[in-house]
């Protein structure tokens, strides 16, 4: 087995037996970045350089605890990818956007920081579509990333650099951020493993905002375990994001338990729908029978508001988005084109630096918000948002957990849908849903379509990230899907 | 006809707290280098999130309860959404359709007696950022950005600049019995908009309203308004309508200046702040802070009069301001002489206050000094017209009566007919002793002398005395 393919937890066993040393491990991650970068594009900005030097430093302090019987932290020496969108301190931050793409953030996110003194060694930062707004990683203003599974097809987006480095093998785990499925959705298309975290249990401090209320920081992994790992790392309270909710971290790798004998599962006939990709609903629907044959009684279930959740989020997202990217003026930081006078140097620096998609939902979001549109727009989108909430909470007194399709489609090709963005943004009806209810998902590998991952999603309660991850690994045990690695 | 003015009044105040609104940067910001009270949160940097400072909610609450408001239950901050470089995020948090406090009034003395203005609402927001014009190029201090901002709105009550003016010096008062802001209007702590219109006398309707901004001091507030008010009365009497427009009060002109007609009015586009959640407001907490408001003006007025027995005028100059009337208050536990005091501090001590442009929390003469000069007038150690002259060397110095006194040689009786009057007093009160001098026997001089010493307190100038008593018995002894 090659270095760069192992996990984060067999990495882990390995540094602690003193079998590997985090500098060959992360050689082994840089020379693999190295043979493959160029055909998959996964990174924006690759700091290998300073992480041999912190493997180094890693490979001190592993040697210095085991001398004196300490135990070795999980993360120590582990090189791990990071979403462009995630602010970390001396690194060019772009969110893959001209108007940020000399920006060096003075300070690290919360996340950043958790990960820094667990022992992480970043590899880079990952490309990803403008300001986390899409589903291919074609709206990165710099290039597109490739699916290391077919370099014609898509990664899936916005994470597409975080999930395509996974699965291409050029880091060992990743973070991505999830507004609307941008986690799982190309984890799915990736055939990795990619969880979005119940709103509020990871800190959205030094995540640029794309849409608040949304947006939330989760881990992209080759396996469930070591989804369990990094959350274990990143969530809990953070005093400086108010959103973040002051709930008990338990031990997520407590939670992985092979077995679903009498788990209820949800399965909710709205999100089997006309138009879906056939061979996605076999390999969902046999893993859901998998699950069953395991042990875990399966239900129908309605989540009826489902088909007013896409319009609601094409509200909700451009609405805050709209508000959240109006500090990009050129006056503090980022790109500056000046004008004659002050509103011909905002109209030069934004129309030249933010791209097309971000510009519709600038102009989306500023219009549902206008003075006589509000209460038909933005607050109707408010209230249908409480309704999916409020389907989600009935089926939670029913069901444990909600099993789906994580993405209609399997990956896509490069430009199939840039010019249709309706289709592009259908891309994440089955994922949005969880982001507007504020509640957990993963996507885990469950099969092939064309030769094509597929992602079977999991979906749970508020702060139910343990049976989530439970079901997940359960499954994740009983078949083989997520040994399969492209060829590259 | 006869048009009245309705006039509304919106002010913002920054808030005393230690930090800023959403970060810990520090709040005392005026005067200090520019942009050295910064932080990512503060400077709208990718990323940042803010944190609500607990102690602003808490000012915000005390303004609303001594505005007489109702505070609310649940309230929320919203993004006012606007560019312009002195907004770091492109848009404000504030506060729209669920402010902390609503529904109160405040009181203001008129010709016509006590006036009630309704408060529409308390807000509280953040301070933008401030910009320097530099003919072609613009500088921004992002010290200011982010420091607590109440907002204050008034029903339009006020029909007068006047009262206008009357408002606001009664809204700095009680912001500041309630310490939580300077409501300096000079270093910009408050700042104030007037919205103005007119009407046929008598009529409910109101009329075209005109908002007035940047006016930075009372006299401002009144001439800004005096002149709008003048412009809407001819516009009207030229059968001219007015335009709902924003002016500017430019303070070198005298005159107003339109800065935004009504096609460009702002739509801010306000939606929750999502970055936040709502602030749940207990009655418990409300209550305990109640408990502890200081005593309000209104309130301290009425018990200067009753306690103290002051009239109406006194009680009103002395509690205008929170200061005068603590100094007052601790001079009464010295020495219990109520009205004298307040004749004193209203009287001399203002006076001086005025004439030397000082500002009473300078003021070097504490109260145990100044009751100290008054038990020196009554032991008669100095008249009324000394003592004013001390008290105006204690102002420049802060120096004890006593030394001055002393010093100067103040309490030295050199009023040469007041000594020759004692000295006559004495000649009169011991005859016999007269009747020996004059019969030749000189030494009774001394006798004389020690009795006018004696009567003065040993304050007459013993030179002038002697003299004055010389030329007395050589006067009565040529003429026995």
């Amino acid at each position: 087995m090659k270095l760069y393919e192992l996990t984060i937890h067999e990495a882990h066993e390995l540094l602690k037996k003193g079998e590997v040393t985090s500098s060959e491990l992360v050689s082994a991650v840089v020379e693999r970045v190295e043979g493959v970068e160029p055909r998959v594009k996964s990174y924006i900005t690759l700091t290998c350089e300073q992480a041999l030097e912190r493997a180094r430093q890693a490979d001190e302090l592993i040697a210095r605890l085991r001398k004196s019987g300490e135990e070795i932290p999980p993360l120590l020496g582990i090189p791990i990818a990071i979403k462009d969108i995630i602010c970390t301190e001396g690194i060019r931050t772009t969110c893959a956007s001209r108007i940020l793409e000399n920006f060096i953030p003075p300070y690290d996110a919360t996340v950043i920081i958790r990960l820094k003194k667990a022992g992480m060694v970043m590899i880079g930062k990952t490309n990803l579509d403008e300001f986390a707004m899409g589903s291919s990683t074609e709206n990165s203003a710099f290039f597109p990333t490739r699916n290391p599974w077919d370099l014609e097809r898509v990664p899936g987006g916005s994470s597409g650099g975080s999930a395509a480095a996974v699965a291409a093998g050029e880091c060992i785990g990743s973070l991505g951020t999830d507004t609307g499925g941008s986690v799982r959705q190309p984890a799915a298309l990736c055939g990795v493993v990619g969880l979005k975290p119940t709103y509020g249990r990871v800190s959205r401090y030094g995540l640029v905002a794309f849409a608040s209320s949304l947006d939330q920081i989760g881990p992209i992994t080759k396996d469930v375990t070591d989804a369990a790992l990094l959350l274990n790392i990143i969530a809990g309270y953070d005093p400086h994001d108010s959103t973040s909710v002051n709930v008990p971290v338990p031990d997520y790798t407590k939670a992985l338990v092979p077995d679903v004998k009498g788990i209820k599962l949800g399965v909710p006939k709205e999100y089997f729908i006309e138009g879906m990709e056939e061979g996605v609903e076999k390999a969902v629907r046999e893993a859901i029978a998998k699950l069953e044959e395991m042990g875990a009684e399966v239900i129908e279930i309605s989540l009826p508001h489902t088909e007013y959740a896409l319009p609601a989020y094409y509200l909700i997202a451009p609405a805050e988005a709209s508000a959240n990217l109006a500090r990009y003026d050129g006056v503090k930081y980022g790109l500056f084109l000046p004008g004659p006078d002050l509103w011909e140097s905002y109209r030069l620096t934004r129309g030249n630096g933010f791209g097309p998609e971000v510009k519709r939902r600038i102009m989306l979001g500023t219009y549902a918000l206008s003075a006589g549109y509000y209460d038909a727009y933005y607050l109707k989108a408010q209230k249908v948002r409480t309704l999916i909430k409020q389907d989600f909470d009935r089926a939670f007194e029913q069901v444990d957990v909600i099993v789906a399709p994580t993405s209609p489609t399997v990956a896509f090709r490069l430009g199939e849908k840039v010019d249709d963005p309706l289709k592009m943004y259908l891309s994440d009806v089955f994922t949005i849903p969880v982001n507007l209810a504020g509640i957990c998902g993963i996507s885990i590998p469950c099969g092939f379509s064309g030769g094509l991952p597929v992602g079977l999603q999991i979906m749970g309660p508020a702060f139910g990230e343990e049976i989530v991850l439970r079901v997940a690994y359960a499954y994740e045990q009983a078949t083989e899907w997520h040994k399969k690695r492209p060829e590259l | 006809m006869e048009y009245e003015a309705v006039i509304g009044m919106e002010v913002h105040v920054q808030l005393l707290t230690k930090s800023k609104m959403f970060c810990s940067c520090s709040a005392e910001a005026f005067g200090a280098e520019p942009n050295t009270h910064v932080c990512p949160v503060c400077l709208g940097m990718p990323g940042s999130l803010p944190v609500i400072n607990r102690k602003a909610v808490e000012y915000t609450i005390m303004a609303g309860l001594a505005l007489n408001c109702q505070i609310a239950e649940f309230a929320k901050f919203d993004r006012k959404n606007y560019f312009y470089p002195d907004l770091p995020k492109g848009y404000q948090i504030s506060q729209y359709d669920l402010p902390i406090a609503t529904n109160g009034w405040l009181e203001i003395e008129t010709e016509n007696g006590h006036k009630r203005i309704r408060i529409r609402r308390v807000h509280l927001e953040e301070d933008t950022a401030k910009l320097f014009h530099m003919g072609d190029y613009t500088l921004v201090d992002f010290n200011r950005a982010g420091i607590p901002l109440l907002e204050i709105v008034s029903e339009p009550d006020m029909s007068t600049p006047e009262e206008a003016r009357q408002y606001l010096i009664k809204l700095r008062t009680i912001l500041r019995y309630l310490g939580i802001s300077t409501a300096d209007m000079e270093k910009g702590a408050m700042r104030c908009e007037a919205n103005v219109s007119l009407r046929p006398k008598g009529s409910k309707e109101l009329g075209t309203r005109v908002e007035i901004k940047n006016i930075n001091s009372f006299r401002f507030v009144k001439q800004a308004l005096e002149y709008e008010i003048e412009r809407q009365r001819k516009l009207l009497e030229q059968g001219r309508s007015v335009e709902q427009i924003t002016v500017g009060w430019d303070d070198q002109r005298n005159i107003t200046v339109v800065q935004r007609t009504k096609e460009y009015a702002h739509d801010y586009r306000y939606f929750p702040e999502p970055d936040l959640p709502p602030l749940v407001i207990s009655r418990e907490w409300v209550e305990e802070i109640r408990a502890r408001l200081p005593e309000l003006p209104d309130a301290r007025r009425e018990r200067f009069q009753q306690q103290y027995g002051l009239s109406p005028a006194e009680a009103r100059v002395l509690t205008a301001e929170k200061e005068p009337a603590d100094y007052f208050e601790a001079c009464v536990a010295l020495y219990p002489e109520p009205k004298k005091l307040a004749n004193w501090i209203t009287g001399e001590f203002f006076r001086l206050l005025r004439d030397t442009g000082t500002s009473f929390e300078d003021v070097k003469v504490s109260p145990e000094k100044l009751v100290k000069l008054l038990r020196l007038v009554d032991e008669g150690t100095i008249n009324q017209n000394t003592a004013k002259a001390v008290l105006r060397e204690m102002f420049e110095t802060g120096e004890d009566p006593q030394k001055i006194v002393e010093k100067k040689g103040l309490s030295r009786i050199t009023d040469t007919a007041y000594i020759q009057s004692v000295i006559e007093e004495v000649l009169d009160a011991n005859p016999d002793a007269l009747q020996r001098y004059l019969g030749g026997k000189e030494s009774t001089f001394g006798f004389f002398m020690g009795q006018v010493m004696k009567a003065t307190k040993g304050r007459a100038d013993p030179k002038l005395a002697s003299k004055l008593l010389r030329e007395k018995l050589t006067e009565l002894k040529k003429n026995s």
